[in-house]
């Protein structure tokens, strides 16, 4: 699904942040994609959604080379792809509802269906009753519930979720990761860049640890078969 | 099919919605807008009110000759004779000096003033009418030799030339207005251009995230697009109900000046064909200047997670 082949980012400032990276992420797998502040799980994030260009180096996702996708394609290459933030992105005049219909109604979706998904969503992550509320007037784990409803609506193949417990109490933090594991359950993959080691112990996942913009280890916890394909 | 009317009017219910929920800001674009529009509108429809009056002197190519104080009655009739004998000259009319001045005390209202003259100082005068197919400038300016050439003559007056100057004074007033409503228009574009720019600005969260999870550059400038067609019809609007609520405060003025001297001419109300082409002249300028800045703000706004 996901493909780093000797990856390098440098950004206009010339921060070097990530060299000669290479790893791959099967499709239908949930990895964890840690490491200290600036080792470059953001970059790598923004690399696969397209936020950012390679410098070198080949960044293939659903089998498309993310360097030479023409602009005009980006919009449509994004809508396969979820994201969850830690600050959650919502508009924060809309309604829950609209927030949630904003990538369908982008993606020219039927207003009937676009109903019918929202609502769908909003059911998985337990918040359909709260449809008509605006994102202040919910709580923080409310929120980025409602991010992760919004980014898993048009049934992206792809999640990728930055930091997404990074304003949750434990708790909460395992709530999320119960409902990331749940769509990693039903075939999508999911991508989750976190510092927080406990959460990655206890979800005994495939781990990416970066350091210094290079891959420094691959953990599998109770995964036998790990596979850096190639 | 039907969803992509529904973007649409999506969009379109939006752009809306933003309009109407900050009053003030937009009544004061509005205006700004309107004012630019009634201006040219107004003159426009002056100088075509003044045009469709000139345009009843039409076929005004009689000649008037003057003849010199001491000519005899006698002579000019036998002159008139042997005008009406030339070719291209259909009829012609002897006004002799006493006719005249009885006519014009009868006309002007200063009877009272002409009483006080002991002679008449008008001279005897005669109305020369071109047959139909001698109405050409050269055939008028030929006709005017010959009767300039007569000893008798004082002066040869072309009636037709007094409206060929008013209708070049027209022309060179249609000119300026048009030049200047050439660029009143282009500072609807630059103030429509300006209101969009600042909206998209205000609005950077938001697109930002809809780019985020996939919104075109299509997607997110449309509602713009729309802000910007409300503007611009919005502002026509307003600058037809000016024009016709102008024309109208000076229409019952203008009619008893007209009437003073002896005209019938009134004021144009703008037609609804007329006010139609304003609101497709405001709203395409307001398409303009929000597509020009649109497509200009929007490419740089990119999401920054």
């Amino acid at each position: 699904m996901i493909r780093f082949d000797r990856v390098a980012k440098r950004y206009p400032n010339g921060r070097e942040a990530l060299a000669a990276l290479s790893f791959e992420i099967p499709a239908g797998e949930m990895v964890f994609l840690t490491g200290r502040s600036g080792a470059g799980k953001s970059t790598v994030l923004r690399l696969i959604s397209l936020l950012e260009r390679p410098t070198r180096g080949q960044v293939l996702v659903n089998g498309q080379d993310t360097g030479r996708l023409p602009p005009r394609l980006i919009p449509a290459f994004r809508r396969q792809i979820g994201m969850v933030f830690q600050d959650h992105k919502l508009l924060t005049e809309r309604s829950i509802y609209d927030n949630v219909a904003l990538p369908l109604i982008v993606a020219h979706t039927s207003l009937r269906e676009v109903d019918k998904r929202v609502r769908a969503a909003l059911d998985q992550v337990g918040l359909l009753d709260r449809l008509r509320a605006l994102p202040l007037e919910l709580s923080v784990g409310e929120q980025q519930r409602v991010g992760i409803a919004r980014a898993v609506v048009s049934k992206p193949p792809l999640l990728v979720a930055d930091e997404p417990t990074g304003n949750l109490d434990p708790q909460l933090s395992c709530e999320v990761m119960n409902l990331f594991r749940r769509f990693r359950d039903v075939g999508v993959t999911v991508v989750v860049a976190t510092h927080d080691m406990q959460l990655v112990r206890e979800a005994g996942l495939r781990e990416i640890v970066l350091a210094d913009g290079k891959l420094q280890d691959i953990h599998v916890a109770d995964v036998p078969t790990l596979e850096v394909r190639r | 099919m039907s969803g992509y009317f529904a973007r649409h009017l999506q969009a379109l219910l939006f752009a809306a919605g933003r309009l109407a929920r900050a009053p003030v800001a937009t009544a004061l674009t509005v205006l700004v807008i309107a004012i630019a529009l009634t201006l040219p509108s107004s003159f426009a429809l002056l100088i075509s009110s003044v045009r469709s009056v000139s345009s009843d002197f039409a076929n005004a190519v009689d000649v008037t000759v003057y003849f010199k104080r001491d000519t005899a009655i006698e002579k000019v009739q036998q002159l008139a004779s042997s005008a009406r004998g030339r070719s291209g000259v259909g009829s012609v009319k002897v006004i002799p000096a006493d006719k005249a001045l009885e006519q014009f005390r009868k006309d002007s209202g200063f009877g009272a003033a002409l009483e006080a003259l002991t002679d008449n100082p008008l001279p005897h005068a005669m109305d020369v009418r071109p047959t139909a197919g001698a109405t050409s400038p050269a055939d008028l300016e030929s006709l005017k030799r010959y009767l300039s050439a007569w000893p008798e003559v004082e002066l040869v007056q072309v009636d037709s030339e007094w409206v060929l100057r008013l209708n070049a004074i027209l022309d060179l007033m249609r000119r300026i207005v048009l030049g200047s409503a050439g660029l009143l228009g282009v500072g609807v574009v630059a103030v429509i251009g300006n209101t969009i720019r600042l909206e998209i600005y205000s609005r950077r969260a938001e697109i930002e995230i809809t780019k985020l999870v996939g919104g075109s550059n299509a997607f997110v400038r449309r509602p713009f697009l729309y802000t910007g067609v409300f503007y611009g019809g919005l502002g026509a609007a307003l600058a037809a109900v000016l024009v016709w609520s102008g024309g109208h405060l000076l229409d019952a003025p203008v009619a008893r000046l007209a009437r003073s001297y002896g005209s019938d001419f009134a004021l144009a109300s703008p037609t609804w064909g007329q006010v139609g082409l304003l609101l497709a002249i405001g709203a395409g300028l307001g398409l303009i200047g929000a597509f020009l800045s649109a497509s200009r703000h929007l490419a740089r706004i990119e999401p920054r997670p």
